[in-house]
């Protein structure tokens, strides 16, 4: 029997993990501990609802609700001195939680402080733009939109940034495949020559490391090379080539140091 | 909608042709000054630009997807095709990141190591940038120069590890190798040339009539323009920020040598343009000091060059080939992979190009669960929608120029 694989995480594992290993955690500390981190926390808590909020390698992290992202934005912006929104982006739990989660990497240059916001979103809910606020987000929420099929409000260009405009499929879910899906594999194939070639040309071969030995006509065969579309069906075909490890020509029988050239002065 | 074929291609049902006076023109992606695979469309109004898209993704390879799937020391040598013009400060992006995660101490001769081979790759991507910006603007005199300094960086990149491009030079917990024995008088041989080399440079631009016209007040970012953007490195510096994230949260040994952050408050090309050379500068003023820095740790013989860490980072050599466990921790290493802690982490490391960021989610697995990569080309290619507009068509080579974008970095 096939052994089952979970569809809705199709992204590497480990072959083995001992059954008493326990992960450890990176260490947590606080809020309260960072004088300035703990300032600007109060300064949220004041406006906004905070789930949680803890300091994890040097950076505070807090989780908003996601309906206030801007209002919270907008106040570290102009309040509390978080003028440049560093990078967008999201982590996939729907296998999970069926849910996003949506982090805001904020810089202050003057508190010399780093804080990251995070809130978590369902699958089919979008997220308001923050683009009116920091102009980087146009592009990095462009590119969340693309990588993850999060929708956004408010959102001046909507549309996919690094993947073609008629691109199907959101490459960076769990459940995309590392290789591409179904569609990957024809969408260069349609495009360029049209459906009606899909049976001459076959699908795109999207891993880089396949090796296929009865295919002669794509890159090389390990072990024997044969002629150029060779039909192996039936076992391999003497070829002309010979091989100096099987008493074919020699091409270098031994070297004479003396004959040979020593490139040692590399100006020359 | 448009039928597509071979011989009708897509093209986003842009109307090339239109009633009113503007033109809409198809900048790229195969155009020698477009750095790679930029390609914008900009619509013209005579030769003004009124509106411009960037349009990137032609070298997206999917690395955030790849590096899910990989362990974390076979990811580091992806991390060198990112900005492939100093791929060593990518590579210590990646392995700073990791090692905060764990939350290992690297030896002290790996971070001198460390800290000359990021000055080193920044020397070598500014030359790069200054040479191929020069030749865009047609100045090949000064390209063929700086290429020639950049490519004595090469080799001494090339004594060190065996690579010209893709240096994969440095470790999660250190650097595999300790420099060559002639690597430090080479280094200093260079270095003592350099600043001649900077004036040569200098001299043939800095008063250039042809220069000036096509970087002075041309591509002016206001401070809040380039902050609202994400700006970071140069460009950020060129607009009046003084802010470098190896003197403001330094990691290294950065807080032990003495630097200045060269900056202007123009905004323009030529501000940027001078930002680059000064830094040329203060990285050789780094290197000479970590030179010395290299000498005391052979002084005190401090020759370890790999973190101590059995869990994450393999033995020495020497002690995988006489020890026995160390053997079997280094083969669970390489064929399963380190698992780090769970949690998350974001570091950002001041590359030649600006603030390059990993953020990496671990869910205690081989694998990350989510790592991102922060390129500083990203937005410093997006904020040529708000900047071109206004210019002229010529004055669009030039900003791309300024800009430094590599599109390895862009689209990852």
């Amino acid at each position: 029997m096939r052994r089952y694989a979970p569809k809705d995480n199709v992204q590497a594992k480990p072959y083995y993990t001992d059954r008493f290993w326990v992960a450890p955690q990176v260490p947590r500390s606080a809020v309260g501990d960072d004088e300035v981190f703990a300032a600007d926390l109060a300064a949220i808590k004041a406006k906004f609802e905070v789930a949680e909020a803890y300091i994890q390698v040097e950076q505070m992290v807090v989780y908003i609700k996601p309906e206030d992202n801007y209002g919270v934005l907008e106040l570290l912006r102009d309040e509390l001195g978080y003028t440049q929104l560093s990078e967008v982006s999201a982590i996939d739990w729907l296998a999970d939680k069926g849910q996003f989660e949506v982090f805001y990497q904020m810089l202050s240059m003057t508190k010399r402080k780093r804080l990251r916001v995070k809130m978590f979103i369902g699958e089919t809910e979008a997220v308001n733009s923050v683009e009116k606020l920091f102009r980087s987000a146009d592009w990095s929420e462009r590119e969340m939109y693309d990588m993850f099929g999060i929708k956004l409000n408010n959102h001046p260009y909507p549309k996919r940034i690094l993947m073609p405009d008629d691109w199907e499929g959101w490459p960076l879910r769990k459940t995309y495949p590392l290789q591409g899906d179904e569609f990957a594999a024809w969408y260069e194939v349609d495009k360029i020559f049209g459906k009606e070639a899909r049976d001459i040309i076959g699908p795109e071969l999207r891993d880089p490391a396949e090796v296929n030995r009865y295919d002669t006509k794509r890159f090389a065969r390990l072990g024997h090379e044969v002629p150029y579309g060779a039909d192996l069906s039936e076992g391999e075909t003497k070829t002309d080539l010979d091989y100096q490890e099987e008493g074919g020509v020699f091409l270098i029988e031994k070297l004479h140091e003396e004959k040979s050239v020593v490139i040692d002065d590399r100006d020359r | 909608m448009q039928q597509t074929n071979r011989l009708r291609p897509f093209f986003e049902n842009i109307t090339f042709e239109r009633d009113d006076n503007e033109l809409v023109l198809n900048f790229g992606p195969q155009h020698p000054s477009a750095h790679g695979q930029l390609r914008l469309m900009l619509h013209l109004q005579q030769e003004q630009i009124v509106k411009a898209h960037p349009d990137v993704g032609y070298l997206h390879r999917g690395m955030e997807k790849m590096a899910e799937n990989m362990i974390y020391n076979e990811f580091m040598p992806t991390t060198d095709r990112m900005d492939y013009i100093a791929s060593s400060s990518n590579n210590y992006g990646f392995a700073l990141a990791v090692e905060k995660l764990i939350g290992l101490e690297v030896p002290r001769r790996a971070k001198v190591i460390r800290m000359m081979l990021l000055e080193v790759n920044r020397l070598m991507s500014h030359l790069f940038w200054l040479a191929t910006t020069a030749l865009d603007i047609g100045a090949m005199t000064v390209f063929l120069y700086a290429f020639r300094e950049r490519e004595y960086l090469m080799d001494l990149v090339e004594d060190y590890c065996g690579a010209r491009l893709t240096h994969a030079a440095i470790r999660i917990g250190g650097v595999p190798l300790d420099i060559p024995d002639n690597f430090l008088g080479d280094l200093k041989k260079f270095l003592d040339k350099l600043p001649q080399n900077i004036k040569d440079y200098e001299d043939l631009l800095d008063q250039n009539r042809i220069w000036k016209m096509r970087m002075e007040n041309v591509g002016v970012i206001p401070t809040e323009m380039a902050l609202s953007w994400g700006c970071t490195g140069p460009m950020l510096r060129a607009s009046g920020v003084q802010w470098d994230i190896r003197k403001e949260e330094p990691y290294e040994l950065y807080d032990e040598v003495d630097f200045d952050i060269p900056w202007s408050d123009k905004g323009d090309n030529y501000a940027r343009y001078k930002v680059y050379m000064a830094e040329m500068r203060e990285s050789a003023k780094i290197l000479y000091q970590t030179i010395d820095m290299y000498e005391e740790t052979v002084k005190n013989n401090q020759t370890e060059l790999m973190a101590h860490a059995p869990q994450y980072i393999s033995a020495p050599k020497l002690d995988i080939m006489t020890q026995n466990y160390a053997l079997m921790q280094h083969f669970v290493l390489v064929t399963q992979g380190m698992r780090p802690p769970v949690g998350e982490v974001y570091v950002p490391t001041e590359s030649p190009k600006g603030e390059l960021g990993y953020f990496i989610h671990s869910q205690g697995g081989a694998y990350p669960y989510r790592l991102k990569l922060r390129a500083p080309s990203f937005w410093h290619t997006g904020i040529l929608t708000d900047l071109l507009p206004g210019h002229y068509i010529p004055d669009v080579v030039s900003i791309i120029g300024t800009t430094n974008i590599v599109f390895g970095e862009v689209d990852r």
